[in-house]
């Protein structure tokens, strides 16, 4: 089997000749326009509050966030005592124990984000048969990034005329193939904001899309803080190491 | 005369016994150089200061990252997160690679365009193809370390290009992954060669600067000095006009590195390595394109050579080829100024590159084919036909008599058509 799928790729990657498109692209999805956007860019902390309840509350019932751990949500503002209790809301697998057995625990702010699933055999079992990514790194691991996760997360609707879906599907215009096993995950009032903000489908799909670009670069703030400082530093430099060039060279004039 | 240097007793005491400060005033302060080099000529300095980067940065990351498939997705991701300033340091490196093999490729082409291949400096352009094919092989080993989707599709269709060897290629490629797949046995051994390669590259990189420093730059007039009036010293006139260069390519790199890191990169490659999930296109970094396409323009098989042995043997060939190079133009004058036709050659030859890129850049179908079949025709014709009939055909422009007076009739109009 994997053998076969080897041959088949290597094939297909070196195959000259014209090849069958796997799967109609999606549209093209719309630029949102974010706050983390440019080079001052910066994360929205209410939205990502907000995102972190969209997540909590409706994506990590099938997905993981593997490469996040309680702690970091002290780079988003989250106090020692709120993390604290986010962390001990969830019951970690831990052990073994002193006599060798498996227990449970509550959650520390130095575990990762508890998976849904065991592993993926256990995912795929209870999604038929798909396996729901982990989102760690969704925002970086998908072309167009924030906008096509927005883009997807408002896109379900109904198939247009004369496209049949699979059994299961769901029609979402902006997934490669137009053809998606997660069903609409967002629902208006599908959460309770803590800030009084109304939960509609458009508002927790910027929420929890700003929450995923923080997932998957927690560093942009200090990344572009940074930039900004060190370019500026260079263009001043470049201009005095060029004026000292001129000097230096004007001696052979 | 006695430089300041010389001038400290302990400089004195040790150069005595060990003359490296006589060495690097000779190679490095003194070190005469034409004096009408332009700024095509920054990149090679250029390309020595990033290899060091890239070294610095690739033993900070080899501290922290884990070569086993289960783990260096997840260890690559605790540099960026965990590790301090990991993720500048991971960005530089990625970055670096790209920003190392935009200036050694304009550094190919500046001594394309002047001839800077010609005797004297046969073997310096051969060390130099020489160091273009270990970075090219440190650069897709590196690529692999990751372990995202494109890292182990890459890996197996490249490495797969050895099967295509009649008869052992199959006991070729098991040998090469060390097993029946590209698996943990693989990563294992480019992880040891990614770190060793950069080391035969700083190597060869000192045999090229020997070479170098035998008989001096050429320069854009192509000419040999005639006299001390027609050079300077490297210090200070080329060590600053260097900095300031490397200052100007640093401000470009950190716009990259701070706002745009992902810029050159595939997201496809921030989905872990999944051995049973072939990726829909799977495409190399940009620097591999233009040998992709050339790879995969064989779409027929000739005689008893299947098309795929072809491609490959092409592939490969089109780089061992720069080897051949000072024998394939024999024109006697280095600088493309003075030669009219080999000057436009040049630039079809460039554009031939691109479009062979942008064409390994897109799926193999329908017109793609038969441009990137055309271009590669073009690209060994270039090599193998044009140049050496131009050696013959071709009537130069009178060069100037020295570097110091290259305002000739002739030469006046000439590079003023130049590069500049």
């Amino acid at each position: 089997m994997r053998a076969l799928a080897l041959s088949l790729a290597v094939a297909a990657a070196l195959a000259a000749g014209p090849r069958a498109e796997a799967a109609e692209s999606g549209a093209a999805p719309p630029a949102v326009g974010w706050s983390f956007d440019g080079l001052f860019g910066t994360f929205d902390r209410a939205a990502l509050r907000r995102g972190l309840r969209v997540y909590t509350e409706v994506c990590a019932a099938c997905h993981a966030l593997e490469h996040l751990h309680y702690r970091n949500l002290a780079g988003i503002g989250f106090g020692e005592a709120e993390i604290k209790a986010i962390a001990a809301a969830v019951d970690i697998a831990d052990g073994p124990d002193a006599e060798g057995e498996m227990f449970e625990r509550p959650g520390r702010p130095s575990d990762r984000f508890a998976a849904p699933f065991a592993n993926e055999n256990a995912a795929r079992a209870a999604n038929g048969g798909a396996y729901p990514p982990d989102l760690s790194l969704i925002v970086k691991a998908r072309p167009g990034g924030a906008d096509y996760l927005h883009a997807l997360l408002v896109g379900y609707g109904d198939p247009p005329n004369g496209m049949t879906l699979h059994e299961g599907m769901s029609y979402n215009a902006y997934f490669p193939g137009r053809q998606i096993a997660m069903p609409a995950p967002l629902s208006d009032e599908a959460v309770e904001y803590e800030d009084g903000t109304r939960a509609t489908v458009a508002q927790m799909a910027r929420d929890v899309t700003s929450f995923l670009a923080w997932a998957a670069e927690p560093e942009l703030e200090e990344r572009k803080r940074m930039g900004v400082k060190i370019v500026l530093f260079l263009i001043v430099l470049t201009g005095l190491l060029f004026a000292i060039k001129r000097r230096i060279w004007a001696r052979l004039h | 005369m006695a430089r300041p240097l010389m001038r400290n007793a302990l400089v004195r005491w040790i150069d005595h016994r060990l003359p490296i400060f006589a060495f690097m005033e000779k190679e490095l302060v003194d070190y005469p150089t034409p004096k009408n080099l332009n700024y095509w000529w920054n990149y090679g300095s250029l390309a020595g200061i990033v290899l060091v980067v890239m070294i610095v940065t690739g033993i900070v990351l080899a501290m922290h990252y884990t070569p086993h498939v289960d783990h260096a997705f997840g260890s690559v991701e605790r540099i960026m997160r965990d590790v301090n300033y990991g993720w500048m340091i991971r960005y530089i490196h990625t970055n670096g690679a790209s920003a190392f093999f935009v200036i050694v490729y304009i550094h190919i082409f500046r001594g394309l365009y002047y001839g800077s291949y010609k005797a004297p400096r046969e073997l310096l352009w051969m060390i130099g193809v020489a160091i273009l094919l270990a970075m090219m092989a440190t650069a897709f080993m590196g690529y692999v370390l990751p372990w995202g989707q494109m890292s182990f599709w890459g890996a197996t269709v490249i490495t797969n290009l050895f099967s295509a060897i009649p008869w052992v290629g199959e006991t070729v490629v098991t040998w090469l992954w060390g097993g029946f797949t590209v698996d943990n046995p693989t990563l294992n051994r480019f992880y040891s060669l990614h770190y060793l390669l950069p080391f035969v590259i700083a190597a060869l990189v000192g045999l090229h600067l020997i070479a170098l420093h035998q008989h001096g730059s050429n320069n854009p007039v192509g000419i040999d000095a005639k006299g001390p009036q027609d050079k300077i010293p490297f210090h200070p006139y080329y060590t600053i006009k260097d900095m300031f260069g490397l200052a100007l390519f640093l401000t470009i790199f950190a716009g990259f590195v701070f706002f745009a890191p992902n810029f050159f990169g595939e997201p496809e490659n921030y989905i872990p390595a999944n051995p049973l999930q072939t990726p829909t296109h799977i495409v190399p970094e940009w620097y591999f394109l233009p040998f992709y396409a050339i790879l995969r323009s064989i779409t027929f098989d000739v005689w008893f050579l299947s098309a795929k042995l072809i491609g490959v043997v092409l592939m490969f060939g089109s780089i061992l080829i720069l080897f051949l190079l000072p024998w394939l133009d024999r024109s006697p004058v280095r600088s493309a100024r003075f030669r009219p036709i080999y000057r436009q050659m040049f630039w079809v030859l460039l554009l031939d590159c691109i479009v062979l890129g942008w064409v390994g850049g897109n799926p193999p179908e329908g017109l793609f084919v038969v441009i990137g079949q055309i271009a590669t025709a073009y690209y060994f014709a270039h090599f193998i036909i044009l140049l050496p009939a131009l050696s013959v055909l071709e009537k130069p422009r009178p060069v100037p008599d020295s570097i110091s007076r290259p305002v000739l009739d002739g030469a006046a109009a000439a590079s003023s058509g130049g590069v500049r």
